[in-house]
């Protein structure tokens, strides 16, 4: 298990794990996936209800298992299905944006994007975006828990 | 340890071009758990269903994982399916390597280790689902209607037909909407008022209707089955009991304003109903025009109205009631072609747009019928119809093309020769598109038989001279510059959603596309539905449309409400938050945060020691819950979590497709 984790091989692909809320930004991507858009698969969706329902511990998880960034997704402000979900996300996953800067580890790895069911090129792009940023960025050393790897 | 089986569904080669199956088989017969898993072609058939069904019970399985197409396409058949087997259908979890993987993917090396990850997660978080069951719902047996139109009337008509209670809400004076103004209809240019006003009368006597004009929508809680609507009773300071439409109030009223209903090319009374047909035949007072709220005096009206039901103190009402089910027909709104500078629009009585131009045909419009100037009341000798004003205009980012304008065109030109035999129509067009019963006819007719010169181009200029409008444009076809003098233009002018679509929207909780039309829930197999379970949408404001798309569109809409009400029970939400009383501290900050007003305090007595203790902890209404899950993150003690969506289930998912390296 050890070898796959050598990441500073020229190989190296970033892992991106993207939270969508299910009414807006996971159907943009299903829309993506429709219209034949086309984005990196180092991005890989988890479906949840509603943005609000994003635990800045779910996105510390990430991190600590390995992802290289994290985006976060869901419905434009005044277009939750849940009505206020992403007022709570957007008030808590800034303030955790900011936690995470203090803590010393780069903001830039954790984003939170506003995607309509409508978006589908937006959400490709937002993807692409967000891979090749985290290209240019490298692995995420600092955060990364390879204990945990070595145990499974 | 679970008994999960895997199924990957090649979905003809969509899933299949894209994804190795094979390989993502093995991978998943490795996954903690999983003691089967097998493939077929399409798992949504009949076919593959029933491998599932047979493979639960020939391995004993507990939980399914199936790799498919997105759960928002098929989670549902194969819940039932998993359900027929005799497993609690919440023990299937879904991994979608189509629309988020093979569909984005362009080569197996790629696609095959992302799928193999995602079933991972999937096979991860269904070892932790639990059986849940979905809570029953009381149907409110009663449908509202938003929105007074053709569409709007319809569907509260055939709702009403199969024997349910209707509101139907109209926030102008009138019913009628758009259709109300047009004078003729393509393609068969029978009278619009002639087919329309019976369709009012019958929608205002019918015994299951109740007609709200003057209303708005105020606000909108509750969910499918039990919606509880606040709706705003705007004042017509004018008894509707008393009132016997004989109009000599607005005859007498000494205060003009432009008429809305005429596009502002005639004046109205401040008290004043819409148009003479209207329905109900109740006028309103316009409080920001009357002079008697303005400066206190005049009170004509009240001294002249023989039934005395003019009552100036009147105020706004708010009516709040419970509905099983809305339908959303709120239709649309002509652009303001001002927008585009070049072609003059405004500043000169004889540019108009395609709706004042229909109202100049109307008996009761700002002409009496006759088609004339409005800058010196002649007949137009030669009218250019410039078309996609404001549609499929990539620039201004109004890529979509109204449907309607070429025929309503097509129809306005052959009703000018009609009425102004010695008339010439100039039409510049990008594309005629016709696509519609009898609609090719129609419009190779106008340009046959009325004599209508059709100029593939675009007009890049407008300007008065003389007494006429110089229109330059370019004939695209011939590639030669084109001068016409003529002595009106018409401009078709985009259909776009109402103003105040997005506001609504965001009231009633249905989300819109980037133009502001209301988002149905599938394009093509749910053209009604939208994404809120029992709100439906009709007509032209889910996307431009003509009137027999929007009254047709408003019987589907009808048919599902009506499908809705007929039921006793609906099922709930069976994924809603729940609270560990053993954990709850009772600060209540849940309670605070939640949209549905579930969560409640409830007081605890407890064994303590030798006697007993009271405690106050928060408590989950399932009915109510909607499952977002807001509460869980916001709770200090963890105490509460979302069932189907819980902590342990989500980590479980991000550890599984954390691990792939």
């Amino acid at each position: 298990m050890s070898a796959a984790l050598n990441d500073n091989t020229a190989g190296w692909e970033p892992l991106i794990v993207s939270f969508c809320c299910n009414w807006c930004s996971y159907a943009g991507g299903d829309l993506a996936g429709t219209s034949r858009m086309t984005y990196p698969a180092n991005v890989k969706v988890i479906r949840v209800p509603c943005s609000g329902r994003i635990n800045p511990m779910f996105v510390l998880r990430a991190f600590q298992r390995g992802a290289d960034g994290v985006l976060v997704a869901g419905c434009h402000p005044g277009d939750c299905h849940y009505t206020s979900g992403n007022y709570q996300s957007r008030r808590r996953l800034s303030a955790f944006k900011r936690l995470v800067e203090f803590a010393g580890f780069e903001p830039e790895r954790f984003e939170v994007r506003w995607i309509s069911s409508s978006e589908g090129d937006k959400f490709a792009e937002e993807m692409t975006e967000m891979t090749e940023k985290i290209k240019a960025l490298g692995p995420n050393g600092k955060m990364r828990d390879a204990r945990w790897q070595s145990v499974i | 340890m679970p008994r999960t089986g895997v199924f990957i569904c090649h979905c003809g080669s969509n899933i299949a071009g894209t994804v190795d199956i094979d390989q993502a088989l093995e991978a998943s017969r490795n996954f903690p758990g999983v003691v089967h898993a097998d493939e077929y072609r399409y798992l949504c058939s009949e076919v593959g269903q029933d491998i599932i069904k047979k493979a639960i019970e020939e391995y004993n399985l507990d939980r399914v994982v199936v790799g498919t197409c997105s759960p928002r396409m098929h989670e549902n058949t194969f819940r039932k399916a998993a359900a027929e087997a005799g497993l609690n259908p919440y023990l299937l979890e879904v991994a979608n390597i189509r629309e988020h993987c093979s569909w984005v993917h362009k080569d197996m090396e790629v696609g095959t280790p992302k799928a193999i990850a995602l079933l991972r997660a999937a096979a991860a978080k269904a070892a932790l689902n639990d059986p849940l069951e979905a809570p029953e719902l009381d149907v409110e047996k009663r449908a509202l209607v938003i929105g007074g139109g053709i569409a709007g009337i319809q569907a509260a008509l055939d709702i009403a037909e199969a024997g349910y209670i209707v509101d139907l809400v109209e926030k102008d004076p009138s019913i009628g909407g758009r259709m109300a103004q047009l004078e003729k209809t393509f393609p068969t240019l029978d009278c619009s008022a002639c087919i329309l006003t019976p369709k009012m009368v019958e929608a205002a006597q019918h015994p299951n209707i109740n007609l709200m004009t003057y209303c708005e929508i105020d606000e909108v809680k509750g969910f499918v089955g039990q919606f509880d609507v606040t709706i705003k009773q705007k004042a017509r300071y004018v008894d509707p009991v008393k009132c016997t439409g004989c109009g000599i109030c607005w005859e007498k009223c000494p205060s003009k304003t432009p008429s809305e209903f005429e596009m502002g090319m005639t004046k109205r009374k401040s008290i004043y109903v819409p148009f003479p047909q209207a329905v109900p035949m109740i006028p309103v007072i316009d409080r920001e025009r009357c002079l008697y709220f303005k400066k206190g005096r005049c009170q004509i009206c009240e001294k002249e109205c023989p039934p005395q039901a003019i009552d100036y103190e009147q105020q706004d009402e708010y009516i709040e009631r419970r509905y099983g089910a809305i339908v959303v027909a709120t239709g649309y709104d002509q652009l303001d072609p001002s927008v585009y500078g070049e072609y003059g629009y405004g500043q000169h009585p004889d540019i108009l747009t395609g709706l004042e131009f229909e109202r100049l045909f109307n008996a009761s419009g700002p002409t009496g019928g006759k088609v004339v100037r409005l800058s010196d009341g002649k007949p137009p000798k030669k009218v250019v119809f410039i078309q996609c004003v404001g549609s499929r205009d990539k620039a201004r980012g109004m890529n979509y093309c109204s449907k309607i304008c070429c025929m309503f065109t097509a129809k306005q030109a052959i009703l000018l020769k009609e009425k102004v035999p010695e008339a010439k129509s100039y039409v510049f067009y990008i594309d005629v598109r016709t696509a519609g019963k009898g609609y090719e006819e129609f419009q190779r007719r106008a340009a046959e038989e009325y004599d209508v010169a059709y100029m593939r181009g675009q007009v890049g200029k407008i300007f008065p001279e003389d007494d006429y409008l110089v229109v330059r444009g370019v004939d695209s076809l011939s590639g030669r510059n084109i001068e016409i003098k003529a002595d009106m233009v018409v401009l078709a002018a985009a259909s776009i959603a109402r103003h105040d679509a997005p506001d609504l929207g965001r009231l009633i909780g249905i989300n819109s596309d980037s133009y502001h039309f209301f988002n149905e829930a599938h394009p093509k197999l749910k053209p009604v539905e939208t994404h809120t379970a029992g709100i439906f949408i009709a007509g032209a404001c889910q996307a431009p449309k003509d009137i027999p798309d929007s009254v047709a569109q408003a019987s589907a809409a009808a048919v599902k409400a009506v499908g809705l009400l007929s039921k006793e029970k609906l099922l709930g939400e069976a994924c809603t938050a729940e609270v560990d009383h053993s954990q709850c501290s009772g600060c209540l900050n849940c309670e605070a945060i939640c949209p549905y007003t579930a969560i409640t305090p409830v007081e605890l007595e407890e064994r303590y020691k030798d006697g007993t203790l009271q405690r106050t902890v928060a408590e989950v209404n399932p009915a109510l819950c909607q499952g977002c899950g807001s509460c869980t993150v916001t709770c200090r003690s963890g105490s509460i979590n979302l069932k189907g969506f819980s902590n342990e289930q989500i980590l479980a998912e991000v550890d599984a497709i954390c691990l792939q390296r």
